[in-house]
């Protein structure tokens, strides 16, 4: 067990930097698959040995000077790398977030007062879980992720071919994701949090487009913010509480580095006023999209919040995180009904899943946590599918605007029904997402907190209309439809599959994770665990969960056997002979074109965006000046 | 036990009642208009002869989307007169209306289409305050089980008045009544021609009717629900009272009211759901 670890971190790097320099595609195809199976298998042997061992947590690598002098080595080589791209790139206040933070970090290291020893590495039920997560969905899209490239280039030829540095930064983000999961000493965190920031940069500008230079550079200097937030709450640490363990940080609730990292955690997680960053994402190919909104960098963001949650309870920086996620949960939620283009609905989507993960992390009780872990799951699984999805629609169709998918269950069945799952999944009950925000509920009503109850209210209500609105353009059917040529690929296919099967399975079996994983995770976390699911309610959710599987199911296989007499649809009578023409006022006929309703008056990003990022701005600068000048006076 | 019996109690007079309440409703209707009205049972015939009519569909899915509808808008109804969990409830209609919004786009007809449309804005408009309302019932008595609702020791109103006020005031969407009638309406003569149910006829337009009569009952139900309480038997008596009062007082707006454009339903409805059941919440929690 103690071997599998440094493997498990080790191996996707290793993985990275070959890729990196092999220039045959061939090979480099292989080397994926493989790689990718040999990470799950890894973190799957991890499980199992760790299981076996009793599932107790185990932390150890007290002594590590030669590791941390890589680090820093390490650290100063992404620091010049930052300095080299923005020199070149001209974002010169880049550099300055950049410097400050890695030579703040590398004085403490190699100048600072000597801290007592504490273990570097901590496996327990979170980490294991993380693990697990990263492990099988990110290995799934770097499968898919081959297959989509080939697509990509086959069709936007005005892109230089760097399908190998792509490859590379993916498993580099692996690797980073599992040590940042895996590490219990606030500097390796801190290391493997940089690796991230900076692989995701690297990702979105790979088409290295004036727009992708742009919005990668955003989501850099938001991280670096970030970032430097991070850095100085371990300097605070060190020089005052002489401790860099993020377990220390939390049982004994030191507040003001509890706050710099919730901070820090909060623009990874791209909350108002850091969203923007997540939505600029998009301009990367879908394979970035899928790892960053699902099992990676938004999830090391919440991951950091969850950690904190118990030091958060019932305190102004608990408070604070709180109001951001509920807020951002609100109004991402809305902004996703003003929104066409596919993957921008599921940015949103994800900013406001995160949100309501950090409201959860905020209130810091068993419950929230109980109901924020299993969205975290859920949400993993169920976002990487549908941006799998869409990317694949969007390489049949050479679109991805929701209105170009009227009849896709007709024109793409197998894409359109991975869709529906996963739409399905987002929003209706009885399904994981639902549940969990259901529990959410019920403990932001017992821990008494009016305003998150507002907040989950209405965000679901705009939760609903956008998903359903999405569904209906799916299954809405005219006769006539152009044949469409499926380009999906076996792998891509492969990976989607395992995705639909994961998320019915995880519907199935979540009563089951609730006992095995949340639970003891929540007596790690907290001391003591709590029944969040009562045996009545678990009975009718399965009830509701057959019955919305098999009910439906059922009866439209009935409905091939009823007899029925099929006609065109009500047009005032002006239907040219089917359902797709009408006859217009001069008599000729003409295509009927149904749109979904977006009000952007009312919806639209520029109406509640920068309000938004502008309200929580303030409201985030002020509870961190009260929160820290709280704390030193 | 008690629990199969009011199920069972559900599933056999919710569909003859909620026939019974729309047949009073064109009757009164009929005479605040100055015309005579159908017979009382007229519902009930117009169920049987659109039962009795040909089977005509534009789209195949139609139908196992309608029949998933009304299962759906039942089982609502069964959870909750078996005492469950209050959310779950709204959750199961949440989904139940989700099928209806299915059915009635999957044709790709402009009238249902747009229909669809206006009423997932009614449901974006009344889905807060359907789940304030559970979140106050909890404060009230601690609980979201039904059954453990009704044995508050005193009736929940007097802690939720608030949410009624905001109950009622979505109901008007919920009913179909005019104003907020935007999706569909009882006269197929409006501008949307029935909207959802625009491309519904015969046995499937019979079963979405049946299906408002059962969520009818169970509205009816919530409502009731502000107001039982086990200890005191008259509670229940009052409680029929308001529902029927309620009723009427849905007849009586839809009557005498125009129906306005969705920016209205929907700002005002979140505008009260706010105001009303923010501000009760919020005293709620303050002294609890």
């Amino acid at each position: 067990m103690f071997a599998l670890i440094p493997a498990l971190v080790c191996f996707p790097f290793l993985v990275a930097a070959f890729l990196a320099v092999n220039k045959n595609e061939r090979l480099r195809r292989y080397v994926v698959y493989g790689a990718s199976f040999v990470v799950m298998i890894l973190a799957l042997a991890l499980l199992v040995l760790w299981l076996m061992s009793g599932a107790q947590a185990v932390s150890f690598y007290t002594d590590t000077h030669l590791i941390n002098l890589l680090m820093v080595v390490g650290e100063l080589f992404l620091m010049g790398l930052v300095i080299q791209l923005s020199l070149r790139h001209r974002k010169y206040p880049v550099i300055l977030l950049s410097v400050a933070q890695t030579l703040l970090l590398v004085w403490l290291e190699l100048f600072g007062p000597s801290v007592p020893k504490t273990t570097h590495i901590l496996l327990d039920h979170f980490s294991m879980l993380m693990c697990i997560i990263v492990a099988v969905v990110g290995g799934l899209i770097c499968i898919y992720a081959v297959g989509y490239m080939n697509g990509y280039h086959h069709h936007h030829t005005e892109f230089r071919d760097r399908r190998s540095f792509f490859v590379a930064m993916l498993f580099l983000f692996l690797g980073a994701m599992f040590g940042l999961v895996l590490s219990s000493n606030l500097l390796w965190l801190d290391f493997f949090w940089e690796i991230t920031s900076i692989s995701s940069f690297l990702l979105i500008g790979y088409t290295r487009t004036e727009e992708a230079i742009h919005n990668s550079f955003r989501a850099l200097w938001m991280n670096l913010l970030g970032g430097l937030g991070f850095a100085v709450a371990i300097a605070f640490c060190v020089l005052k509480y002489h401790t860099t363990s993020l377990q220390d940080v939390v049982s004994y609730q030191l507040l003001i580095p509890v706050a710099l990292l919730a901070f820090a955690g909060l623009t990874k997680s791209a909350q108002l006023p850091f969203s923007t960053w997540l939505l600029g994402a998009m301009v990367a190919p879908t394979p970035t999209s899928a790892l960053l909104h699902s099992a990676t960098m938004v999830k090391a963001g919440v991951y950091l919040l969850i950690r904190l949650a118990p030091a958060m309870h019932d305190n102004l920086v608990g408070y604070m995180v709180a109001f951001i996620g509920g807020f951002t949960f609100f109004v991402a939620s809305m902004i996703a009904i003003s929104q066409s283009d596919g993957k921008k609905v599921l940015a949103y989507s994800t900013i406001s899943n995160l949100g309501l993960i950090t409201a959860c992390a905020g209130v810091g009780l068993p419950e929230t946590i109980w109901a924020a872990i299993l969205l975290v799951i859920f949400h993993a699984v169920s976002k990487s599918m549908l941006f799998q999805g869409v990317g694949a629609v969007e390489n049949s169709l050479y679109s991805r605007d929701i209105e170009d998918m009227q009849s896709l269950i007709l024109r793409l069945p197998k894409l359109a029904y991975i869709l529906i799952v996963g739409i399905l999944g987002m929003f209706v009950a009885p399904f994981g997402m639902l549940i969990s925000k259901w529990a959410a509920l019920k403990a932001f009503v017992d821990a008494n907190n009016t305003m998150l109850i507002l907040f989950i209210a209405f965000g679901s209500a705009t939760t609903m209309f956008y998903w359903t609105k999405w569904l209906c353009k799916l299954v809405s059917v005219c006769k006539v439809v152009q044949p469409v040529k499926d380009v999906t690929k076996k792998n891509e296919y492969f990976s989607l599959f395992i995705h639909a099967i994961l998320v019915i399975g995880l519907c199935l079996l979540f009563p089951i994770m609730s006992i095995f994983i949340v639970e003891p995770l929540l007596s790690e976390m907290f001391g003591y665990t709590v029944t969040v699911l009562s045996a009545g309610n678990l009975y009718i959710m399965i009830i509701m969960l057959l019955s919305v599987i098999i009910f439906p199911s059922v009866a439209y296989l009935f409905s091939e056997h009823v007899h029925k007499k099929y006609v065109i649809s009500y047009m005032n009578g002006a239907n040219v002979g089917d359902n797709t023409n009408f006859v217009d006022a001069h008599g000729k006929p003409r295509e009927l074109i149904l749109s979904n309703w977006y009000m952007t008056d009312i919806f639209g990003e520029q109406k509640l965006l920068i309000p938004g990022q502008i309200l929580s701005a303030v409201v985030l600068l002020i509870l961190l000046c009260l929160i820290v000048g709280g704390g030193l006076l | 036990m008690k629990a199969a019996v009011s199920v069972i109690l559900y599933l056999i007079f919710a569909p003859l009642l909620g026939g019974l309440l729309d047949g009073l409703d064109r009757k009164i209707s009929a005479r605040m208009q100055g015309r005579t009205g159908p017979s009382v049972l007229q519902p009930f015939y117009d169920v049987i002869k659109l039962f009795h009519k040909q089977s005509l569909m534009v789209y195949r899915p139609q139908f196992f989307l309608v029949v998933s509808y009304l299962f759906f808008v039942i089982f609502t109804g069964a959870l909750f007169f078996a005492g469950c969990d209050l959310l779950m409830c709204f959750f199961a209609l949440a989904a139940a209306a989700m099928f209806l919004v299915l059915a009635s786009c999957s044709t790709h007809s402009p009238y249902s289409s747009m229909g669809s449309q206006r009423e997932l804005i009614q449901m974006m408009s009344y889905e807060p305050m359907v789940l304030l309302t559970a979140v106050g019932f909890y404060l009230a008595t601690g609980s979201f089980r039904t059954d453990e609702i009704v044995q508050s020791a005193v009736s929940p109103i007097l802690y939720m008045p608030g949410f009624f006020i905001g109950f009622v005031y979505i109901l008007t969407i919920k009913m179909r009544k005019s104003p907020f009638d935007l999706s569909t309406s009882h006269h197929a003569h409006q501008e949307l021609v029935k909207g959802v149910t625009a491309e519904l006829v015969g046995d499937l337009l019979a079963a979405t009717t049946i299906a408002e009569w059962y969520e009818n009952i169970f509205l009816l139900g919530v409502i009731a629900l502000f107001f039982c309480n086990s200890s005191t038997p008259w509670s229940y008596v009052a409680a029929v009272i308001v529902c029927l009062f309620c009723y009427f007082l849905e007849i009586l707006i839809d009557n005498t009211s125009a129906r306005v454009k969705w920016n209205v339903v929907f700002a005002s409805s979140w505008i009260v759901s706010f105001l009303a059941g923010g501000i009760n919440l919020l005293v709620l929690d303050l002294v609890r």
